[in-house]
Parts: C-alpha cells; structure tokens; sequence
C-alpha cells in the first residue's frame, strides 16, 4: 500500500495530463472512485440479496436419519419444488385473492379521491385551499404503523367515538374489525396515508400546464368542469397513471397495517397478506426455502407492473435531458 | 388595492373594467368545491385530533368517558410514558432520529455524487452502471428485508444499529433524482472551469456542485426520510433488541403487550401523539420541497 504517498507526486505529474484528452485515470478512475460507494452498496444489498434469494429458492431441506443432531439437516437442489409448493399453496392464494381485493377497494377510491382533491385545488373558485391541501397532504408524515395505531382505536366500538353515536342513535353498525370488515379497514388506513400525496402529484402536474390553455377554453365558453375532464385530466395522464402504478406495487407489499392491527382483531391470520406469509415461513416456520420461493413470486408480479412503470417514466424524462 | 374615496368618472370605468375581467378569470368562491376540501381536510385531521384527546385520559377514563372528550392527565400519561422501563421510549425517538436522519443523509450524499458522476463524465460503462442502478428502482425494498437478514447474519451484524441504517442507504431512485438535477443544474463549463484551476474532483463535487443541486437534495432527503421513518418490516425483522428499536417497531409491541394489559393502551396512545408531533412541524416547514412531478422527476422548488 503505497496509496499515501502517491497523491502528492500523482499531482505535479498528473496536472499538465489533464487538460488533455485525458488519461486512463481522469477517464476511468475517477468517475468509478466517485460512484464506488453507490456500486458497492447496491451490490451488498441489492443484487447479492436478490441472487441469494435466488440460490434459496432452489434448494431445500434434506433430512437425513432421524433429523436429529447437526449434519442431520443438508441443503440440497430441489428444482422448481418450492415454486411448485408456492404455486399451489392454498393459503398463498388466498392471501393474494385478499390482497387483490383491498386494491380493487383502495386504488380507484384514493386516486379518484386525489384527482377531485387536485382538480379542486387548482380551480380558483375554492377557497381555503392551502388549508386544505396542508390538511389533506399532512399523514403523509405519518408512518403506516402509527397511522393504523390510530384507526385501530377508532374502530374499536369501546373507544371509538363513531361507535358512540351509532350506539346512541341505536344503530347496530358491525365491527370494522370483523372478518367481513378488516378488508375495508385497512383500506382506509392506507387511503388515509396515501390520498394527500397523490394529490400532491398530481397537483404538481396541473400547476405545470400554462394557465392560458384554460383561459382560452373559458373564453369560449366552457365550464370549469368541461375544462377539468376535456383538458386538465388529459394532460395530467401520465401523472395519473404513475400514481397509479406506484399505488399497485405499494398494495402487493402491504405488511406494516396488517401487522399492527392484529393484537385488536381475531380476523387477521398470520398469512393475511402475501407478505406476511412469506414472514410467517422465514421466520416463525424456520422454511426459508419456501419463503424465499415465495418472495421472487411477489417480486416478479412487482417487476411486471414496474416494468410499465419505468417505460412511461424514460417517455417522459429521457427525451428531455442533456 | 387604492383606497380612493372619491372617484372621478374614468375611474369608475376603469374599475368596472377591472371587475369585468375579474368576473371572467377569477369567478366567484364556489360553496361545493371548498366544502368537499373542507370534509377532506377533517377526515385527514380526525385522527390526530382524536389522539390529542385521548393522550390527555387516564386508563380508566379511556373506556369510560366519550373519547373526544379530553381530560387532564396528557402530562401524567406523557411522565409515565418517560418513566417506562427507565427511558426506553425515548431511547427508541432517538434510534428513529438516527435512523431516518443520519441514513436520509448519508444516502443523499451518495446519490448525488452518483447521479453527478452519471450526469457529467464520460466514461467507459456509463449505460451499462445506469442501467443496472435503475434496475434497481423496480426492485420493493420489503422483499429485500428477509434475504438481506440471512446475509447480514452471516456477517454477525443482525440485531445492530448498522443491520437497520445500511442497507437503507442505497436508494437507485435517489440517484435516478440526482442524475436529473445534476444535468440540470450544474453546468459543464463551470466543472471545467475549476478543473483548469487545479481543484480536485471531489472538491469541485462537495463545494461546487452540491450547492448547485441544493433544492433538488432537500426533496432526495424528505423521501427518503420518510421511506426510512415508513419503513417497518426492516427493524421488524433485523432487530431482537428492544433497545435499539425505532418508535414504530417499539410501540407496535407495545400494542402488542395491551392485548393482555389494556393500561399499555395510554401509553401507546401518548406515544404515538408525541412521535408524530415532529414530523408534522417538519414537514409544515419544508412543505414548498413537496412539489413532486414523479412523472418528469423533476421538481419545482
């Protein structure tokens, strides 16, 4: 390691080199000495996980004798076994069927929410609108933990003060915390979270159009609401769409709702959400084989919904650079 | 905005031209769109004003009074929050600080250096390293978490403050960010310029161009503090120590232990009002950093 001297001398040799076309070094050294810390951490936490998930998701358990003693258990090739076993597992479906559902409740309601929320903001004839946009963008800052904390009280009949006046009134509303009911639950905790920032989004991209294309259209007489659905969401679209397809990947991942509300509920099993399951095998069931099967199942569903993500976002942005 | 109070006649005119195109590019306040935001803006404040007020019951009144009703005791539950196992809620504000603050920073730093060098050299498998970077984008985090568990365990770091800050750093949508603002931002001449001057690479990075990057950073850091700050299944899985816990995975257990003692629910609930209370006041003061365009990747600030 002769590093520490070199500096010193590379400098009074290096400098007149270059101005020049430039060296080996300046070409080649420096720009990965400069990108080396970004590369080694996206190789150690990325991609090595990413191919060790891989790796498990081939092999399995080999017992041999009676299990017992170390040297009893072996890894050995299993094939596509796991993803057979993943495939075919009931509970996997279901979990997936579950999850399906809850986005099916969610995704339309929020962006639908979020788009009326930014068109409304960006009319002039609203008023309070910073408030609003303050208040609605605001539990974007609460993390999903603390968020269903909070809805899990409120939809305690003991605490929850809706249960008050239903009771009050003599209405006999059925826990939100019941086996029919936990769907729509968590979907409202996730709203709840999500609304503001994709309001957020698309709001970003209204302010970005010239006002002048609406003041045309007004000028001939259209009305603020054939403005917003003839010119406003056309041109937001691709916002629209990106919202959309961050919200898809955000729902086949939910883990931290779920989880959190389950000491207030019987209706959440342990393998709600794909997710969860792929934790209940890794961790509780010791079968890091199948779970790890099941990961790269969940993140090929994921791959191929980014995938239209990512090509919507080189349209947009790569044509514009430098 | 005169006050005249006398007004001659090509005055009035004016005025009543003034107001005529008022009436046409700014018409007047409209009940129904401000009220849907109204109810929109109490559904997003509901539940953070229910915590207030049910911060400041006893255990008992909890399940006894009309919870939006508050009481008097937010100090005494906030006291015995603090009291709880010597400190320990504290302890975990502090990890979360840690966590979400000190990883938010490092991995700005690291995709903006990544995304300059991207932007403004030429080199030999530039494409090649972008593309694999922006591969990285696709990838969910969450799935990562198990994998990076059983490979951090190999090396002996599960269940240590590194196993949680480290693998949150590299972020390939940072960088993506970074990429966009370097090439916007900084210009070329300005790096040859100081190059000429003898400035080292990294000096010209850290003086010259972060600078420049500045607002477009500020937005790098807030989303990926509040991917740290959101992101629960990693210390969930990485850590067995109670004491090294973020507040989310700490009050999640406390939950947890409510189940057989409901006195934990105050405590919970205190906690919950006191870990939000910052990131709300952080995110009012830098509200204008949130205008997004996820579409463009660019922002506006």
């Amino acid at each position: 390691m002769t590093v520490t001297e070199a500096p010193a001398a590379a400098r009074t040799t290096a400098a007149p080199v270059r101005r020049g076309r430039g060296t080996f070094r300046t070409r080649v050294l420096v720009p990965y000495a400069m990108l080396a810390p970004g590369i080694l951490l996206f190789v150690a936490f990325m991609a090595a996980p990413i191919f060790y998930t891989l790796y498990l998701s081939f092999q399995k358990t080999k017992v041999s004798g009676l299990g017992l003693g170390s040297g009893a258990r072996t890894a050995v090739f299993a094939g596509i076994d796991n993803y057979v076993a993943t495939l075919t597992n009931t509970e996997f479906g279901a979990s997936v069927g579950r999850v399906l559902l809850y986005g099916f409740i969610l995704i339309p309601l929020m962006l639908g929410l979020a788009l009326l929320f930014a068109l409304l903001l960006d009319s002039k004839r609203t008023r309070a609108a910073g408030f609003s946009r303050t208040a609605i963008f605001l539990p974007y800052a609460v993390p999903a933990v603390i968020s269903s904390l909070l809805w899990g009280f409120l939809y305690l009949p003991a605490v929850s003060p809706f249960y008050f006046v239903f009771d009050k009134l003599g209405w006999d509303v059925p826990s939100l915390l019941s086996s029919g009911g936990v769907t729509f639950a968590i979907a409202n905790i996730a709203l709840w979270g999500g609304v503001g920032f994709n309001m957020i989004v698309m709001y970003t991209s209204l302010k970005s159009v010239p006002s002048d294309i609406y003041e045309a259209a007004k000028l001939d007489g259209a009305s603020e609401v054939q403005i917003a659905l003839r010119i406003k969401i056309p041109i937001i679209a691709p916002a629209i769409v990106m919202t959309a397809l961050f919200s898809m990947v955000a729902t086949l991942q939910v883990f931290a709702e779920p989880t959190t509300l389950r000491p207030l509920t019987n209706s959440l099993s342990t393998s709600w959400s794909p997710l969860m399951l792929v934790y209940r095998d890794a961790f509780t069931r010791d079968d890091i084989y199948s779970a790890a099967a099941t990961s790269i199942v969940i993140a090929l569903v994921t791959f191929a919904f980014s995938f239209l993500f990512l090509r919507v976002v080189q349209k947009r942005a790569f044509g514009q650079e430098d | 905005m005169s006050t005249v109070t006398t007004l001659t006649r090509p005055d009035r005119v004016q005025r009543k031209a003034e107001r005529e195109s008022a009436r046409i590019f700014r018409q007047k306040a409209s009940p129904v769109s401000t009220g849907i935001l109204i109810i929109g803006a109490i559904y997003c404040l509901f539940p953070v004003f229910w915590v207030l007020m049910a911060s400041s019951k006893d255990s008992s009144e909890l399940f006894s009074t009309f919870t939006l009703m508050p009481s008097t005791h937010l100090w005494d539950n906030i006291v015995e929050l603090s009291q709880y196992r010597g400190g320990l809620f504290w302890r975990w504000v502090l990890n979360t600080a840690i966590y979400a603050g000190v990883g938010a920073l490092a991995s700005t730093w690291i995709s903006a250096i990544s995304g300059y060098v991207l932007a403004k050299f030429e080199f030999p498998g530039k494409k090649v390293v972008f593309s694999i970077l922006l591969m990285g984008v696709l990838v969910p985090g969450v799935i990562l978490a198990i994998p990076q568990y059983f490979l951090l365990a190999e090396v002996g770091l599960t269940n240590t403050m590194w196993s949680v800050l480290l693998p949150q750093i590299i972020s390939p949508y940072g960088i993506y960010l970074a990429r966009i603002y370097a090439a916007a931002s900084v210009p070329t001449e300005v790096i040859e310029a100081s190059r000429t001057e003898g400035a080292g690479e990294l000096y010209i990075f850290n003086r010259i161009a972060l600078p420049m990057m500045g607002p477009g950073l500020v937005t790098i850091f807030l989303f990926q503090f509040v991917a740290v700050w959101n992101n629960f299944m990693l210390p969930y899985i990485m850590l067995g120590d109670d004491k090294l816990f973020p507040v989310t995975v700490g009050l999640s257990g406390l939950l947890n232990q409510g189940a057989s003692a409901p006195s934990m629910y105050t405590l919970v609930i205190t906690g919950a009002l006191l870990s939000i209370i910052p990131l709300i006041i952080l995110f009012l003061v830098l509200q204008r950093y949130w205008k997004v365009d996820l579409a463009a990747g660019a922002v506006k600030a």
